[in-house]
């Protein structure tokens, strides 16, 4: 039995819209899984049916062997669980919050104080043991709402967009404790809205509508990608934007700064037929290549298909 | 090529905290024009001056020809500002969202509802149009706040964080219109914390600590000296070797990529020095070579290099 997180044709209603239908997925032990789709994809109800802070309608749901459905108080001690919007308690001090919490998981006092003085010297928390939550910079607020989700010492974490609004060198802090958490044995399922974080995640499953569409290492998942990625630079980088945007072999273009990204069946046909269309249009200076596709290339590519 | 926007030392302070300090740069006709940062350093300040809503302590700051200090009512009628904050009444539909602002820019009768049509189009709003805005889900809320700035077609728009919490399919299709709008003559400036849809911008701008600490295309910033020399490292124990690095003071910032660790250094000198590090850890490398950095790295790298010279405090 090695997977943290195993579930099976899982399907979940709100009265006649299917959140969650029919959904497949394992998370093995240890590793960093990656979750990602759009607004409304089903997510965060994915994250309360693991935790058991919801019930499936149909399917079965285990987590580290145990089922989450039969013996949720059993799974709810294992888990750690960080919403979206975790509910710290502004007039309660760091060190506060972090006994509230580790009270409700019943956490004794002997471990309570090891534990709490691991987490704050970990996050770097340890000189605001003292201040209220609500007096605390955003980032620092996260680094608590972990270090609580922490505290019972659960084997797996479920964190739902913990870095949304939060600057890239805050987000590269938390992404860094993460990976110190994740090398101590716990397996962390988080889902993210930021594709070049889902890089970070061993595995990646792309959600929409309920149901995972593809699920895979990063590099697999691009690999799935079905057509290639080509850079076009050239001089009149606008009327090429206007003309190729029209252009039946081109499925997709986007502008990335003074280059163009063409999303096209096969590379190699592709590229000498662009610079044809763009050259009998006057527009010189052209260069074309392959690069390889990003991980957001390939999603938008299975959601569109 | 014109000028839309000149900034010359433009300052604010709050009290005795400095938001903005002595910032200039120009923003050229047409241009997408990235602003980066982190949160708190000072580009909401900046372009809330710019706007016309909030009066600089001193310097100068000149939108579309008009000088923020002594006409700023001229520039609020010619901008488009979507700010962080949703501006959006949860008891009034799409349509009629977009009518209020129609007429708060004097646009009324059959110019009013082919401005409203074409831009509920537009944002990809047609199925909504009827639907109350407070339930609206996040991506759409946002959809119809762009929409209501762009009503009166400004020449120049400044878009405050407009992607935060829209999913990537949307953002997509955001980039795209905002692609559009620069082609169709408007200049663009865009804040954002997705360091890859920065890569969509022509020009990008890094404030940190209310100065401007880095300018240049995305392509001539990731060149630039101040971004320093960005290595990949694959090595069996990422995590070990990370809390090593950090006692190294060339190296300016360290990240991981699931299984690979980039490492940006302040030279290229270091990396021989980093190799024989690593060497002496007993890991064997391949020669480091350096790549192409992300504007991740570039930012991070910057961000630490500006704060370790103690230019700035953090």
């Amino acid at each position: 039995m090695n997977a943290a997180i195993e579930i099976v044709s899982v399907t979940r209603r709100f009265g006649a819209t299917v959140a969650v239908a029919g959904l497949t997925l394992e998370v093995a032990r240890g590793e960093i899984f990656g979750l990602v789709g759009p607004d409304g994809a089903g997510k965060t109800t994915l994250m309360r049916l693991i935790c058991g802070a919801l019930a499936v309608d149909s399917g079965n749901l285990r987590v580290d062997g145990v089922d989450a459905v039969a013996d949720a108080p059993r799974v709810q001690a294992m888990i750690g669980y960080m919403p979206q919007r975790f509910s710290l308690y502004p007039d309660l001090s760091v060190m506060e919050n972090l006994r509230f919490y580790s009270d409700i998981f019943g956490v004794t006092r002997d471990m309570f104080e090891t534990r709490s003085k691991s987490l704050l010297d970990e996050f770097a928390l340890t000189p605001f043991h003292a201040r209220l939550a609500d007096e605390l910079s955003g980032g620092m607020k996260q680094k608590l709402a972990l270090a609580c989700t922490l505290i019972h010492s659960p084997t797996t974490i479920l964190l739902d967009e913990p870095t949304a609004g939060v600057d890239p060198v805050s987000r590269r802090e938390f992404w860094r404790i993460l990976y110190g958490i994740n090398h101590t044995g716990t397996t962390i399922f988080v889902s993210t809205p930021y594709m070049d974080e889902a890089e970070r995640a061993v595995h990646v499953a792309f959600m929409s509508r309920g149901s995972i569409l593809s699920c895979g290492t990063p590099k697999e998942l691009k690999e799935q990608l079905q057509g290639d990625i080509v850079e076009i630079r050239c001089a009149k980088r606008a009327d090429a934007w206007r003309l190729l945007r029209t252009e039946p072999l081109v499925r997709s273009i986007e502008v990335f700064g003074d280059t163009l990204h063409a999303l096209v069946a096969t590379a190699a046909e592709a590229m000498p037929q662009i610079a044809q269309r763009l050259q009998s249009a006057q527009i010189g200076d052209v260069r074309i290549r392959e690069i390889p596709p990003s991980l957001e290339d390939a999603f938008v590519a299975k959601l569109t298909a | 090529m014109a000028t839309t926007v000149r900034v010359e030392s433009l300052t604010r302070r709050f009290g005795d905290f400095v938001a903005v300090d002595r910032v200039s740069f120009e923003i050229q006709s047409g241009e997408i024009w990235g602003f980066l940062g982190p949160n708190g350093s000072g580009k909401s300040t900046t372009i809330r001056m710019l706007c016309g809503v909030l009066a600089p302590t001193s310097g100068s700051a000149e939108v579309l020809g008009y000088d923020v200090a002594r006409d700023p009512e001229s520039i609020k009628l010619r901008i488009g500002y979507m700010s962080q904050g949703s501006s959006l009444w949860n008891d009034l539909t799409v349509e009629e969202h977009l009518r209020f602002y129609a007429g708060l820019f004097g646009i009324y009768g059959s110019a009013q509802s082919a401005a409203v049509n074409e831009w509920i189009s537009r944002v990809g709003l047609t199925e909504h149009r009827r639907q109350l805005a407070g339930s609206l889900p996040g991506g759409f809320r946002k959809r119809l706040a762009f929409a209501c700035t762009l009503l009166h077609r400004p020449k120049m728009l400044f878009l405050d964080e407009p992607t935060s919490g829209v999913d990537p399919l949307s953002r997509r299709e955001f980039w795209e219109l905002i692609v559009e709008l620069a082609d169709e003559g408007a200049t663009v400036m865009v804040t954002t914390h997705y360091l890859d849809e920065a890569e969509h911008c022509n020009q990008l701008a890094f404030i940190y600590g209310g100065r401007v600490i880095a300018r240049g295309s995305p392509e001539a910033l990731k060149h630039a000296p101040e971004a320093g020399i960005t290595v990949e490292i694959v090595s069996p124990d990422n995590i070990a070797l990370l809390d090593t690095l950090d006692d190294l003071a060339y190296v300016r910032s360290a990240s991981l990529y699931g299984s690979s660790l980039h490492v940006t250094l302040e030279r290229g000198d270091d990396i021989a020095t980093l190799q024989s590090v690593i060497e002496a850890r007993g890991i064997h490398l391949p020669a480091l070579t350096p790549i192409t950095p992300s504007l991740e790295d570039v930012f991070a790298g910057i961000v630490t290099g500006s704060s370790a010279s103690g230019s700035r405090p953090a």
